[in-house]
């Protein structure tokens, strides 16, 4: 049997505030945003559009450009590009098909669940290497 | 010749923490194929199960996506950059996702649902969706009887039923969900009974409330369709709104007299009610079914339709009524079809939408809140035991009945004169503005219209009868019949 580490995440209070936040304005839409920063710690967040065409209650997208943007910002800030997180309007904070679907590897993907313009639980998960789930992590405040 | 391949942050695992690798090659495909070649573990993470690119991995050359050049064929100059560029999506589940698991189907459920089984549109899966999916009516009525028992015995595992009523002697002539030792019973007892007695596998929810903009949400949430039975605007356009917030599909039907719409609102690709009707109409305007009336098998018809929208979008067959309005003539029999856009600038599900909240749909659709003062305190108003003092002692006033003359043939007030509402505005003319006039319908709504319409006219002298011509029977003159 392989050893199944839980990977970890450090988000402070006040990057953790920063995303809640994100999605309680953009509810009902889904927010999206870039991790910024070293080792497993988010020291910023990039906040990014929803430019999805397929319905922003249900669907969040980055596009190339924003990408490029958030890389270019993570340099700026002298960090790396560390995941991204998005929004489940009225939905539980756990990852769907498609986030699987779609998901990029090694990247920390952290989900907040707002319910009611209201965020509740905030969840990290991590692609497995074969694509076929989501593990989930472990966020670490301070 | 080598060119360089920029590696974005989450594919650096794969090339050894290398952020551009070289790589040969004379177009984009060949360059994929050698970095693939020298970095297998890359292959899953680009390509998909087909051996496409996957969809939101970006391959830029220069600043070009190769999707708006010769795509994989695009050829490689000397002193290009390529770049691997991710685009991130995701987001929330929708219906249309299956569930991570399909209920088993039992030896029992083989046989009850055989004749679907054999339907290849259907088949196990089909019915192991319909087992799993919970489908919520609104009102236990004259569309939701039909819709309630038809998904009942088709296997939907879990029926939510909201309504608040008891069962009246004026439903039994179409809400078939309930029969005559029903009456004066909580409808969604009956219900329950009836729903259960055909199928006792499936679990029924009952939620014994109004519907309001402060349950609604939280009523929806665990279902994945609601259909539609409501008898109002103000529960329409709250449906509608509370279906498109949270993503479910509405699958809608309406009654009047002989004529029925359908339609399947509020899906991810779809228009809402609220693209059709952005504003409600005026209250008084549209009479509802116990004012109009309505054709007792009409609701089934429509009913049926919405079963089988719902059912149709459980299992994924067929073309759904999305975009498409659906009208019935009972009389004529005939259907007719209007086509449906989504409207960008739709309130509630548009681009830019201003309503991203429930709100009070009383207000909205103009219907006085019960908090408001009695209208009987009105100056305005008369209650049918001060008109009978009134006419016993002798005044002179002249009741306008306001209803159609089909109601009329039922019961009246004597010596009342008959101008339907819609006659109205060509007839008032009939009637001395030095006259007191009494304005009277069925219940009271129709006649403030006409008594507004007359005030508009210059008519100073006119009251309007509360409670209409059923409070009349009820406290004046109780020989005559009720409908």
């Amino acid at each position: 049997m392989p050893e199944v580490k839980t990977q970890t995440l450090m988000v402070n209070a006040a990057i953790d505030g920063e995303i809640r936040r994100h999605g309680e304005e953009t509810y009902p839409h889904e927010c999206c945003g870039a991790l910024v920063g070293t080792g497993n710690r988010v020291t910023a967040t990039v906040a990014l559009p929803n430019t999805t065409e397929e319905g922003p209650r249900r669907r969040f997208m980055v596009r190339p450009s924003d990408y490029r943007v958030a890389e270019q910002k993570a340099g700026e800030l002298g960090g790396d590009l560390l995941g991204f997180y998005h929004s489940h309007p009225d939905h539980p904070a756990r990852p769907s098909q498609y986030d699987l679907d779609h998901a990029w590897p090694t990247f920390a993907y952290i989900i907040v669940a707002v319910a009611q313009g209201k965020s509740e639980a905030m969840t990290v998960w991590y692609l497995k290497e074969d694509r076929s789930a989501f593990d989930e992590g472990e966020l670490h405040g301070n | 010749m080598a060119t360089k391949i920029l590696i974005p942050t989450p594919l650096r695992p794969f090339t050894d923490k290398k952020d551009a690798v070289d790589v040969e090659g004379k177009t984009v495909g060949e360059l994929l194929a050698d970095l693939t070649t020298k970095h297998s573990g890359l292959k899953a993470h680009l390509y998909n199960d087909q051996g496409k690119l996957r969809s939101f991995v970006n391959i830029y050359i220069n600043d070009e996506d190769i999707r708006y050049l010769q795509k994989e064929q695009t050829p490689v100059k000397a002193g290009d950059t390529v770049s691997i560029i991710p685009s991130v999506a995701g987001g929330a589940p929708t219906t249309a996702e299956a569930p991570a698991a399909l209920p088993e189907l039992t030896k029992d459920d083989y046989k009850r649902y055989s004749r679907h089984l054999i339907l290849p549109e259907v088949g196990v899966e089909g019915q192991q969706k319909l087992k799993a999916a919970k489908i919520l009516c609104i009102g236990a009525g004259g569309l939701g009887s039909p819709v309630a028992l038809y998904l009942a015995a088709a296997g939907v595992g879990t029926i939510g039923i909201v309504d608040f009523d008891v069962v009246d002697f004026s439903n039994l002539q179409r809400q078939i969900l309930h029969g005559t030792p029903d009456v004066g019973r909580p409808k969604l007892d009956s219900a329950k009974d009836k729903l259960l007695a055909i199928n006792p596998n499936i679990n029924v929810v009952t939620h014994n409330a109004a519907l309001s903009s402060e349950n609604a949400l939280e009523i929806f949430a665990p279902y994945d369709i609601v259909v539609d039975g409501t008898d109002n605007f103000p529960t329409r356009y709250l449906v509608n709104d509370a279906c498109v917030l949270l993503g479910k599909p509405n699958a809608y039907g309406s009654i009047f007299r002989f004529e029925g719409q359908a339609s399947v609102f509020a899906t991810k690709e779809g228009p809402c009610y609220r693209c059709l009707y952005p504003e409600p109409p005026p209250p008084g305007l549209v009479p509802s079914c116990a004012e109009g009336g309505v054709l007792g098998v009409l609701p089934g018809v429509i009913g049926c339709i919405q079963a089988t929208e719902t059912i149709k979008l459980i299992i994924g067959a067929g073309e759904p009524l999305i975009g498409r309005f659906l009208i019935f003539d009972a009389l004529r029999m005939k259907f007719r079809e209007l086509k449906l856009r989504k409207d960008p600038d739709c309130p509630v599900c548009g681009t830019h939408p201003t309503v991203t909240k429930l709100i009070d749909y009383e207000q909205f659709c103009g219907v006085p809140s019960a908090t408001e003062a009695p209208m009987s305190g009105s100056t305005t108003e008369i209650t049918a035991v001060d008109l009978k003092k009134r006419l016993d002692r002798g005044d002179k006033l002249t009741i306008v009945d306001v209803r159609e003359p089909h109601e009329y043939q039922i019961n009246r007030i004597n010596g009342s004169l008959l101008i339907p509402l819609g006659d109205i505005p060509k007839r008032y003319v009939e009637l001395d503005p030095n006259d007191e006039l009494v304005m009277q319908c069925k219940v009271g709504g129709r006649s403030a219209k006409a008594a507004d319409f007359l005030r508009s006219k210059g008519y100073n002298k006119v009251l309007n009868l509360t409670g209409g011509i059923l409070d009349w029977i009820d406290k004046v003159d109780p020989s005559q019949p009720k409908y």
